[in-house]
């Protein structure tokens, strides 16, 4: 049954249904909603336990031990929370520990900024981490249950991204899966490894240069043999619920499509808005929307924008003092193509820089030059 | 009787660390989970693919065992696990400076974990650095003995004292060099609940600089000169555990161990000094 909520509020009923273990939280704006529900779940008996820590860097570390005990563990944060959990982001990942964590995502310091933008999580793309970007309130509800699932069964722990306030503090109709319905989705954690006294293991051990790269590899190929298990979580998620969120890249209108707008996250939305609009026009555009950062979907990308006039990457990060992220990311995966489109990296939203409709228009008007351009829009 | 941390590990001879790890070990038994934060604990026990370890271990990071300490137990309980424990061994890096923060944060929320701080005073994993448990006089590679400053010119931070300060159900200090009474304060705390704490001094052949046979004999003689105080807090009560019927003097520590070489009289006279003014203000 859908019901009228703080988007915050729905992801943090999601997590309880997922009957996690532990949860433990820090305050830090756009995500303290779905800290503040879950304390208050604990508080009525809902949630098996909620450690209110003294620090982000505390709250990741304490879902890594839990998870390491073989419990199922979750986190929410932003921003500088997730800059200052940045060092055991990578040891999450490195110790194969199948931990949650939704990031409200917001721009980081300096200037001090509390508004929206992807900067935050992308910065922790190369950490060993699924990265799943969501375009609106229901997927970030869905995909919270989803991470669950695809971490489990993976061995990678998972990043949920929304948008802060564009997503996590809108109030809009979702539709929040029960417990009973969770169950029959999701099943019991039961980790191949954990910390057993009856059957005691070694976790964390440091490695030599004889075997460090070996796991670091490890971790590669385990990222790459996800993106299968991504979409068969997406599409076992519509059976049960009869909601898919487009695997790991999805296309709308593109088939015909000349020109492509491409984005993760909130800004999804408007775009097809503006698709809708132009298409009413005849014009033949289309969207790209990459739900998985990490993996990358590079061949479903490059499948997508094959025979493109031209298309434009719209990201709300970049890599200062080289390119957007994402842009150069979908550049590699155009590279073995013949005949590419013209790709063009357009920056914006930052720091909570409105992106209206008005903005995407713009973005399709620039893109019809044979020329590839970079604009901070 | 069984052994929880195996030989052939690879701690130098005569190190306190291991010492520490194994006595602790064989009074808390095989229903334990072992958080380790980065030292040399972690580096001499736990290289990939062998372990010294035989009950369950893990080590994460430098400045976080006490986050997942708490996390670990919180999982074990959620899971409906009552009996086992979790026990930390950190030092004093760890436990004094980087992990500080974590540590307090573990010791406010009372989380049910035994954390045991093996202290050698300094980073040793690094290579004898100084740490904020480094004792005043003490020449590390960061607070050398120079022309102008003479070793460490700060007082050790008084880290027992702190963490009690959090009311937490049991703080101990002890020394290997007293093994019993070591032995005696990990079984006391091992089936106490909530948050307990034991800081084991635990001396480090190359950084303190001594004859690697005398690790025992230095323990003993930092007790008997009334330089590290053998006590206990327990439910907020202060009670001293072993107070010597005469001190013996200062410079018989010092003078054992290379750190303190470059000492003037004047300056053992200090510590000398700062010593019995501890004692002093003792309630007993």
């Amino acid at each position: 049954m859908k019901k009228t909520v703080e988007v915050s509020i729905a992801i943090a009923e999601a997590v309880k249904n997922c009957e996690p273990d532990v949860v433990a939280c820090y305050p830090i704006t756009p995500s303290t909603h779905i800290a503040e529900t879950l304390a208050k779940f604990y508080a009525d008996g809902e949630l098996k336990s909620f450690i209110a820590t003294e620090s982000e860097f505390a709250s990741i570390s304490a879902i890594c031990g839990a998870s390491a005990a073989g419990g199922r563990a979750f986190s929410a944060t932003s921003s500088q929370g997730l800059a200052l959990m940045h060092e055991v982001v990578y040891a999450a990942a490195g110790m194969r520990l199948p931990i949650v964590m939704v990031v409200g995502n917001r721009a980081l310091s300096a200037p001090l900024n509390i508004w929206c933008d992807q900067q935050d999580s992308v910065a922790e793309r190369d950490s060993g981490w699924i990265q799943l970007y969501c375009e609106s309130a229901q997927e970030g509800v869905d995909t919270a249950i989803q991470a669950f699932k695809i971490a489990e069964s993976t061995m990678l722990p998972v990043m949920v991204c929304v948008d802060g306030f564009y997503l996590t503090h809108t109030v809009e109709q979702v539709e929040v899966p029960t417990v009973e319905e969770v169950r029959k989705f999701l099943p019991k954690f039961q980790p191949k490894v954990k910390l057993d006294p009856e059957n005691p293991i070694s976790m964390g051990e440091y490695a030599t240069p004889e075997y460090y790269q070996g796991f670091r590899e490890d971790v590669h190929r385990d990222q790459l043999a996800a993106k299968s298990r991504i979409v068969e979580v997406d599409k076992e998620f519509e059976q049960m619920f009869g909601r898919s969120h487009g695997g790991l890249a999805q296309g709308y209108r593109i088939e015909d499509a000349d020109y492509v707008f491409a984005g993760m996250g909130s800004v999804i939305g408007n775009a097809k808005e503006v698709v809708d609009e132009l298409r009413a026009k005849g014009k033949k555009v289309g969207v790209l929307k990459i739900r998985s950062l990490r993996p990358f979907p590079g061949e479903e990308v490059r499948k997508l924008l094959e025979g493109k006039k031209h298309v434009a990457i719209f990201e709300k990060s970049y890599s200062l003092g080289s390119f957007a992220p994402v842009y150069a990311d979908v550049i590699n995966s155009l590279y073995p193509l013949r005949k590419r489109p013209f790709v063009s990296s357009f920056i914006g939203g930052l720091g909570g820089k409105d992106v209206p409709t008005k903005t995407v228009h713009e973005v399709f008007k620039m893109i019809k030059k044979r020329e590839p351009l970079e604009i901070w829009i | 009787m069984e052994e929880y941390f195996a030989s052939g590990h690879t701690a130098c001879a005569g190190c306190g660390m291991p010492i520490t790890v194994r006595h602790a070990l064989n009074v808390l038994g095989k229903d334990v989970i072992v958080v380790n934060a980065t030292s040399c604990l972690e580096i001499v026990s736990s290289a990939y693919p062998r372990s010294a370890w035989g009950v369950p271990y893990i080590h994460s990071l430098f400045e976080n065992s006490g986050a997942i300490a708490a996390g670990a137990v919180a999982s074990l309980r959620a899971q409906g696990n009552e009996h086992t424990k979790v026990v930390v061994f950190a030092g004093d890096g760890s436990t004094y400076d980087i992990g500080f923060g974590v540590l307090s944060g573990m010791l406010e929320r009372n989380d049910d974990v035994l954390y045991i701080c093996y202290d050698n005073e300094a980073y040793m994993n690094t290579g004898n650095q100084r740490s904020g448990s480094t004792p005043f006089g003490a020449a590390t590679t960061t607070s050398p003995a120079g022309k102008v400053r003479h070793g460490k010119m700060q007082w050790k931070k008084p880290i027992a004292e702190i963490i009690a300060a959090h009311q937490i159900p049991y703080v101990a200090t002890a020394s290997i060099g007293y093994m019993a009474d070591f032995e005696n304060k990990v079984r006391k705390a091992k089936d106490m609940k909530g948050a307990r704490f034991i800081l084991a001094l635990a001396p480090c052949v190359t950084g303190w600089n001594y004859d690697s046979a005398k690790t025992i004999e230095i323990a003993k003689l930092a007790v008997d000169t009334g330089l590290w105080m053998l006590y206990e807090i327990e439910d907020g009560k202060f009670k001293v555990s072993y107070k010597p019927q005469q001190f013996k003097p200062v410079a018989d520590y010092l003078k054992m161990q290379a750190r303190f070489k470059h000492l003037s009289e004047e300056q053992i006279k200090t510590i000398q000094e700062h010593m019995n003014k501890a004692w002093a203000e003792v309630k007993q």
